[in-house]
């Protein structure tokens, strides 16, 4: 069912380097110059192909406006980021990257399959290019024989599944998630962390997740990328030396602890 | 996951409980409706004895008796005068409301054509639309035009407010997804922007179905010789009274029967709730 996600599509020259998003000197600032506003100053980071980061920080310190920032939502003031060796805009336009939202953000007027083929029906396609089959990615977020049905019929997790088939379905090859799990109840959550975790290690996409809760960036983290507030800044880029597959009894042990007690130290600081 | 698939058997019991519930559903509207047509039936019962136990003239105050006979006396003129009210109506109705969409869609896309022509139009609606009709006759003549402006002029406010709101009503985050998906602006058109507007529209347009009515009526009044306008004017003059009452009730028919056609083709249209994530 898989091998219509399975990558790699047309491997671009900058891909070869090893980092699908690469970050460097990255400033930020909103607003005019006398009244500016700075969201990120001198961010570097490189985000390796494959990889699973996860992103956390007080509020205000910019992660969300970082992973904008990459999906070409806001405006780059100085630095540079470059996905798979090309602007974020030339990303765009190619497909390269999938954005999910904290709100699911269907259209309530379309129904499951028709939201999740909706990347299919706008927008520049690329010549040639395949997309995966919105049937199969519906069946693959476990909502085979709802196709039919209409976002105000489902549940939040039920509608935060569609808005992930729905980025699937134009086989990016970096997943970008903004909390896309915050405004859920927790075991809705945890059910949705495991499954975004079999999906990464079948799919080998690259996921870049804000999130703003410690276990859940370290439970799906292979990189955990702490921002400090005030200006938005890197504090600490480390690695979260937790075997895969995860399991949700996996938070439970001494190591994992020992993680989150470290990133709590850490927001501490921030 | 697989619990998202119902199994064979409650499917079945789906099927049988969609059809009891259709039953129920018939019974429950006709309960529902019961008290009003109850209510609807003693007021017009009661209306008829004040007008038999007082002896009430028929000029004054006809009973419903008197109406309904006037219904049949009166078929013919009362059927050709309804007919170009309907048109004006439904002709003002589409003109105004057409005018009005087309705006709101100019507004929402260029800020300096909102900025320059809402006040414009906040002007011309608060004219009397009364005040405005025989400058119109004096302007496009006695036929059948300033009637159409008129009820399309009553039509196109509550439109273009509503339309505007509804255009504006997309979400940050379905933009910032069209975005992503480097949609152009035709596309977040017809694929956001219009359908998030559709709820707004059909609130505006409902309001216009009755209002449509109302104006063509009043353009009537002002040196019109047909139209159900015209009738009331004419029927008051020589007291007869149970034909105005009969044109009352066919105007009032008119704007509740065009009321219902927006009602059934928002159904139809808008399927859909919104949804809200939290």
């Amino acid at each position: 069912m898989l091998e219509t996600l399975n990558r790699p599509r047309a491997v671009t020259a900058g891909a070869a380097s090893g980092s699908a998003v690469s970050v460097q000197n990255l400033h930020i600032r909103f607003g005019a110059d006398d009244s500016s506003f700075t969201a990120l100053s001198d961010v570097s980071v490189e985000i390796p192909a494959g990889s699973l980061v996860t992103m956390l920080g007080p509020s205000g310190c910019g992660k969300s406006t970082l992973l904008r920032t990459v999906a070409d939502l806001v405006h780059i003031s100085d630095g540079s980021v470059s996905v798979h060796g090309q602007t974020p805009r030339k990303a765009r336009e190619g497909r390269d990257f999938a954005f999910v939202f904290q709100e699911a953000t269907l259209l309530p007027w379309r129904n499951v399959i028709d939201n999740v083929r909706l990347p299919l029906l706008v927008g520049k396609r690329e010549a040639g290019a395949t997309y995966a089959d919105p049937e199969e990615l519906i069946a693959l977020v476990g909502l085979k024989g709802r196709e039919k049905a209409m976002p105000h019929e489902l549940s939040g997790g039920q509608r935060q599944r569609v808005a992930i088939a729905r980025a699937l379905v134009t086989r990016p090859r970096i997943l970008l998630m903004d909390e896309p799990f915050g405004a859920l109840d927790e075991i809705t959550r945890d059910k949705l962390n495991e499954e975004l975790l079999r999906l990464w290690q079948e799919t080998g996409t690259t996921i870049l997740f804000v999130t703003h809760s410690i276990p859940e960036a370290v439970f799906l983290g292979q990189h955990v990328l702490m921002l400090a507030a005030h200006p938005g800044r890197v504090k600490e880029f480390m690695k979260v030396d937790l075997p895969y597959p995860r399991t949700l009894a996996m938070r439970d042990t001494v190591e994992f602890i020992r993680v989150t007690a470290h990133l709590r130290t850490l927001l501490g600081e921030c | 996951m697989a619990n998202a698939l119902p199994s064979p058997a409650e499917g079945r019991t789906l099927v049988d409980g969609q059809r009891f519930r259709m039953l129920d559903t018939i019974a429950a509207a006709g309960l529902r409706h019961l008290p009003a047509t109850l209510a609807i039936l003693g007021c017009i019962l009661l209306w008829q004895l004040v007008v038999w136990g007082f002896s009430v003239p028929t000029f004054m105050a006809p009973g419903p008796v008197d109406v309904v006979k006037a219904f049949g006396e009166n078929a013919g003129i009362l059927w050709s005068n309804f007919l170009p009210t309907l048109m004006e109506a439904v002709l003002g109705f589409i003109f105004g409301n057409v005018v009005a969409v087309l705006l709101a869609v100019w507004f929402v896309y260029s800020p300096l054509a909102e900025r320059a022509f809402y006040p414009i139009a906040v002007i011309i609606k608060s004219i009397p639309i009364i005040a405005l009709a025989p400058i119109l006759v004096l302007l496009v003549g006695n036929g059948i035009a300033p009637k159409i402006i008129i009820a399309g002029l009553i039509c196109f406010f509550p439109t273009l407010v509503n339309m505007v709101q509804g255009l504006k009503s997309a979400s940050p985050a379905m933009l910032d997804l069209m975005r992503i998906l480097s949609a152009s602006n035709a596309e977040i058109f017809w694929k956001v922007r219009l359908p998030s507007s559709l709820p707004f529209l059909f609130a505006a347009l409902k309001i216009a179905a009755t209002s449509s009515v109302m104006g063509a009526i009043v353009a009537e009044w002002i040196g019109s010789s047909y139209g159900l306008g015209a009738l009331i004017i004419e029927a008051t003059y020589n007291f007869r009274s149970p034909l105005l009452y009969a044109t009352v009730v066919i105007a009032a028919s008119l704007a509740v029967v065009l009321f219902f056609a927006v009602s059934f083709a928002e159904s139809k249209i808008v399927r859909w709730k919104p949804t809200t994530d939290h």
